[in-house]
């Protein structure tokens, strides 16, 4: 076997790459060591803590490692604050704190740092969240590259709010809030080594105000996912493995920008496993669907907001989509080291 | 054209008993599951992947070859992503570079010139892999790496050609093959045109049809085999005429000849089959990795239970081979048809059976 001695085992780039193997990853060693034995726990993006007064705590974190550090709309500073803020709305919650932590190579240039700590607080103040705690390490030159950004968010769920990727039920409608795979391809396209122009800005944004806009207009959404790593494909592909569902996407309606699919086509990427850092997808009681999608197109950040597809009883996990000609066939989650370094 | 429109369309024109029909590509390989085209198939035809995935078909020797001259000092190996994770015999590219080797992935052939001319102490092996649509511009940067005299940059060849592969799945003689007709690549035919597959309609009775790329493109294909079928026709038909002409393009096989030379090959599933490589011509040894670099290279074995070659030589599908999904998938690749974006299993695993 060429896997070798389980004392040979190494960590490879396709573990961190958002699909099968990082969730491996995460459950063998994480969930393992961290569980009450016997079980691995399950990991989610937000932990939600009871508090004992009104609501529920949402505690979650998140590090930043993208290259280039700077990318068309956008730098690892906003996109650190965005991400973390967005993994707390995913789960309902009201944003209420970020800490900041950067871990910085010895020679890094004083300009670029001062101009992502002012897109972080940007960022910050456009969410309406406050940073306010942090840590800053130097490192020898080498021992990391350039800069490196955690995060990490508390939030308030508000009573009433019961939004997790167990809840989504055959007939449900899958909406998303724009054009997808935007921030992978902004990405990419200024990667060394890739001889390609994409005229194309990354969607990095805090979704927070979104979100409180849709449950203004409906409190029948099930489940939130922002698709960063792994793309659609892993959000939807997760959250119907945790209800025990399938779905069925409709590739005619699904928005994805010409400048994107060329791009695709030529790094033989699929737009449904690129990363999105400013979308977000929903899945939401078929009655409340339009309600949903109206108030979506009534926010900035969901002016292309569309339904592309339905929940459906079939294998637990099962994505598929009806083709432009009009097949039919499955979506899968990517395999190995698709992107990395992409956030 | 709605999804009635195209079933129906096929159900109406298929041959009475039926078809199995061959992609030759990894190209269409990707489109027909992507696009979900086998359940638009009437239920009697079938359409099968054939030996056109470069990876696939590459023996595992190449990918030892590679591992080994990537742990040599001084040398880095430059490839396209999809080999990375091919397996080797005991290892692979992507655990040899965990290890410390120098394994870079490039996006071209010229991403590879430019990166030995940037670093000239280190000699830079790119890693030749693909049919006559990728060949003729890895034989450009040879030719270029010898014009401005950019000695660190070489080639490990193992291009391969179309025309001699579907010879070998056509024994002379052979009146119970199970392929009715061939759907060739249009990209290919852009080099080549459509002439060299004359030998398939006339000598052995078979159609081809050289088709493009999108769902469209390949369902007019698929359309364009039925009906001479059912019509009792063998005939060379390009119906991917915006792109391919008849004669190809004379001066990118004008390029080719000049960097590399017909050798016999050994081909995975498929055997050694004569004159269906493609070597660097020995004026330009210099950047011929094979020369350039003495390195020794683990013997070779296939893994066991993979039925890759029987599935390249279409006798299979993915689904059939016992690894499949189990031992198999593409996180944990067993063969290469798991790991090649192309491959046929990889396509299957990712986008399915599909359901009608």
């Amino acid at each position: 076997m060429i896997g070798g001695r389980e004392s040979d085992r190494r960590v490879r780039l396709a573990h961190g790459g958002g699909g099968r193997l990082m969730r491996e990853l995460v459950r063998d060693v994480f969930g393992r060591a961290f569980g009450d034995g016997g079980e691995p726990r399950v990991l989610e993006d937000a932990a939600l803590l009871e508090t004992g007064g009104a609501g529920r705590l949402a505690f979650t974190t998140d590090t930043f490692v993208v290259t280039p550090l700077f990318f068309p709309g956008g730098n690892v500073g906003d996109l650190a604050v965005n991400g973390t803020v967005n993994d707390l709305a995913m789960r309902g919650a009201r944003p209420l704190a970020l800490s900041v932590a950067v871990v910085i190579e010895e020679g890094f240039a004083w300009d670029d740092l001062e101009a992502i700590a002012g897109s972080m607080a940007r960022a910050a103040r456009s969410a309406g969240v406050a940073v306010v705690t942090g840590d800053t390490k130097v490192v020898p030159r080498g021992a990391a590259d350039g800069i490196f950004v955690n995060t990490a968010g508390v939030g308030i769920v508000p009573e009433g709010r019961d939004v997790s990727a167990g809840n989504l039920g055959p007939g449900d409608r899958v909406l998303v809030s724009g054009p997808v795979g935007d921030h992978g391809v902004a990405v990419m396209s200024r990667r060394a080594g890739l001889s390609f122009e994409a005229d194309v800005e990354s969607d990095t944004a805090a979704l927070n105000g979104l979100v409180e806009s849709m449950f203004a207009a409906s409190a029948g959404i099930r489940a939130m996912r922002d698709p960063t790593r792994g793309g659609l494909a892993a959000a939807l592909s997760e959250m119907a493995e945790d209800s025990r569902v399938a779905v069925l996407l409709d590739e005619r309606v699904l928005p994805v920008r010409p400048v994107v699919r060329a791009a695709c086509e030529t790094l033989g990427l699929d737009p449904l496993h690129v990363p999105c850092e400013g979308r977000l997808v929903a899945i939401v009681a078929a009655a409340e669907a339009d309600a949903v999608l109206e108030a979506m197109r009534g926010h900035e950040l969901g002016r292309g907001a569309v339904a592309i597809g339905e929940v459906r009883e079939g294998p637990a996990g099962r994505v598929e989509l009806r083709t432009r000609v009009g097949g039919l066939r499955l979506v899968d989650l990517p395999a190995g080291e698709l992107l990395p370094r992409i956030c | 054209m709605t999804a009635g429109g195209w079933a129906g369309r096929l159900a109406a024109i298929r041959p009475r008993s039926g078809a199995t029909l061959m992609e030759v590509c990894g190209t269409h390989t990707v489109t027909a599951r992507r696009a979900g085209i086998h359940s638009l198939l009437p239920e009697d035809v079938r359409l099968l992947s054939g030996p056109g995935c470069p990876v696939c078909v590459t023996p595992v020797g190449y990918i030892d070859h590679a591992v080994a001259l990537c742990r040599e000092p001084g040398v880095t190996v430059a490839t396209f992503g999809d080999l990375v994770r091919v397996p080797g015999s005991t290892s692979s590219l992507e655990r040899a570079r965990a290890e410390g080797g120098d394994v870079r992935v490039v996006y071209s052939a010229l991403d590879a010139l430019e990166l030995a001319g940037r670093e000239p102490e280190r000699i830079v092996v790119f890693l030749g892999v693909g049919f006559e649509t990728t060949s003729p511009t890895v034989a450009a940067a040879l030719l270029e790496a010898a014009d401005r005299g950019i000695d660190g940059f070489t080639v490990l060849s193992a291009h391969r050609l179309i025309p001699p592969a579907l010879e070998a799945l056509l024994p002379p003689g052979d009146t119970e093959l199970r392929i009715d007709g061939f759907l060739a690549p249009g990209h290919v035919s852009t080099i080549i045109g459509v002439e060299p597959y004359r030998f398939v309609a006339e000598r052995h009775g078979r159609p081809v049809v050289v088709a493009g790329f999108e769902a469209e493109d390949m369902l007019l294909g698929i359309d364009a085999l039925l009906r001479q079928l059912s019509g009792g026709r063998s005939e060379v038909e390009n119906v991917y005429r915006r792109a391919v002409r008849t004669e190809g393009n004379p001066t990118a096989r004008g390029v080719l000849e000049r960097a590399f030379e017909p050798v016999d090959c050994e081909w995975r599933g498929l055997g050694a089959i004569p004159a269906s490589g493609l070597a660097v011509r020995p004026e330009l040894a210099r950047h011929d990795a094979a020369r350039r670099v003495d390195v020794e290279v683990e013997p070779s074995f296939e893994p066991k239970g993979c039925l890759c070659g029987v599935i390249l030589r279409g006798e299979a599908q993915p689904e059939d081979c016992p690894l499949f999904g189990r031992a198999c998938s593409p996180e944990r690749p067993v063969g290469a048809c798991m790991v090649s974006s192309e491959g046929a299993c990889s396509a299957a695993h990712r986008f399915g059976r599909s359901a009608r």
